[in-house]
């Protein structure tokens, strides 16, 4: 008993000490030269971007040695325009050409009064149309297979053993529960939807590669369309539930149910959109930062980074492998999602047989 | 009384302060979740082995639901520290 009030009272005096007589300490000014911002260096490599930057070697001179692939810039001015030139011009944002500057990605015009359309080719651009020519391809020649009986006369040959599997998942467990009935009207575009995000989903693992689905522009058009296919499947029956909400008493109806039913309409496609963001993103920005930190605990001291870093790329693996379920996890999701809500769209006439 | 004297000081970092914790918070809310849905779905495949499958199927889907409420909180603190 004692000992626990000795204790008691330690703890007490120690905190008051602390919290009274301690002096702030704060940061110093380091000199401004190649300060590691981990923060910058997360973003930079999230967001969209005028070529693809592999790595950064240092030369014994002291320079670097970027190697990129640059991208094509086309810009659409009011006064000029078009104008069609590579990004390499812009020298990483260290040169202005033509009128126009690179600055924190975004390409602005040296001329205030000057408005441009930006409609280059960036990586997001050009890895969407790669994943939509390996998607493509591969679907068209796989139809093309079966057209020829392959695969229903005879055993499925190639890509055909690999994608069966999918589709066929697709339309028992996606399609068919929910939307009974009409399901064959909606497969081409569930299957579309399910294998684009997935095939972006995966593309966007490869280091080096940019971060498409982790885009909101990206996913705000997926979650749009979906929300027009499920709008033009709707029914009579669908609207009767929103504006009047059966079984309930008519304060209750015009005044919670109604509004909370249109919202609903609203929020469904919008939840759609930001999962799909944010999990590809903050995926991402975990695999960034356990690399990060390699270079933070090597910006303090040398051996510290060295030391570190088999921890780190252990951690980054692991991630890795969490990432590329995620990948057909919010695939699946997406697209399970979107069926569920057609079929609420379209379903009806339940009531009827329960009085 | 210095201490508390800094904590006045440092008023632009009250938003990053802010986002932090709530982001924090999205984590612990997403942990408890998940493991609400991981020991439901683990008592019942002891009930009844067979259905394991179909048990492990419904326990990833709702997971990711309840991952996607807690990175809609992930974004907000992101948003309330890159946003000042």
């Amino acid at each position: 008993m004692r000992l626990n009030w000795l204790k008691s009272f330690l703890v007490a005096t120690l905190s008051l000490f602390w919290a009274t007589l301690s002096t702030p300490a704060l940061a110093n000014e380091s000199p401004a030269e190649e300060k590691l911002d981990p923060a910058k260096l997360i973003l930079e490599h999230i967001q969209d971007a005028h070529d693809f930057h592999f790595f950064t070697l240092e030369k014994k001179d002291g320079t670097e040695f970027h190697a990129t692939l640059p991208l094509p810039v086309i810009i659409y001015s009011n006064t000029k325009g078009f104008s069609v030139f590579s990004s390499a011009r812009f020298h990483h944002g260290h040169e202005a050409y033509n009128g126009y500057k690179l600055e924190e990605g975004k390409i602005i015009s040296e001329d205030p009064a000057e408005k441009i359309v930006d409609l280059s080719l960036t990586k997001n651009v050009v890895q969407m149309l790669l994943a939509l020519t390996l998607l493509v391809s591969l679907m068209i020649g796989i139809a093309g297979k079966y057209k020829r009986g392959e695969g229903i006369q005879s055993a499925p040959k190639g890509w055909q053993n690999a994608v069966e599997p999918v589709i066929t998942f697709v339309r028992d467990e996606v399609a068919k529960p929910n939307l009974a009935g009409k399901y064959q009207k909606y497969l081409p575009y569930l299957l579309t939807v399910f294998f684009f995000i997935l095939i972006n989903n995966l593309f966007g693992l490869i280091p080096g590669s940019a971060n498409v689905t982790g885009n909101i522009a990206f996913t705000v058009v997926l979650g749009v369309i979906s929300f027009f296919v499920i709008l033009f499947s709707t029914n009579k029956h669908f609207w009767g539930h929103i504006f009047w909400y059966p079984g309930v008493p008519m304060v209750v109806r015009f005044l919670i149910m109604l509004p909370v039913e249109l919202l609903g309409v609203f929020t469904k496609p919008f939840a759609l959109i930001v999962r799909l963001f944010a999990n590809m993103v903050a995926g991402h920005i975990i695999i960034l930062s356990f690399v990060a930190l390699i270079f933070i605990f090597g910006s303090m001291n040398a051996i510290a980074g060295w030391g570190f870093s088999p921890l780190s790329v252990l951690f980054a693996v692991f991630i890795y492998l969490i990432e590329i379920m995620v990948a057909f996890i919010q695939a699946f999701i997406f697209t399970n999602l979107t069926a569920v809500f057609i079929g609420q769209a379209f379903e009806g006439g339940h009531e009827e047989g329960h009085h | 009384m210095s201490f508390i004297s800094t904590l006045l000081e440092v008023q632009f970092g009250l938003s990053h302060m802010g986002g932090a914790i709530g982001a924090g918070l999205a984590a612990i809310g997403a942990g408890i979740g998940i493991g609400q849905i991981g020991k439901g779905a683990v008592e019942a495949i002891a009930r009844q082995p067979e259905a394991s499958n179909d048990i492990r199927a419904n326990m990833i889907l709702t997971a990711a639901f309840v991952e996607g409420v807690a990175l809609f909180a992930v974004i907000a603190g992101l948003l309330a520290v890159l946003k000042a």
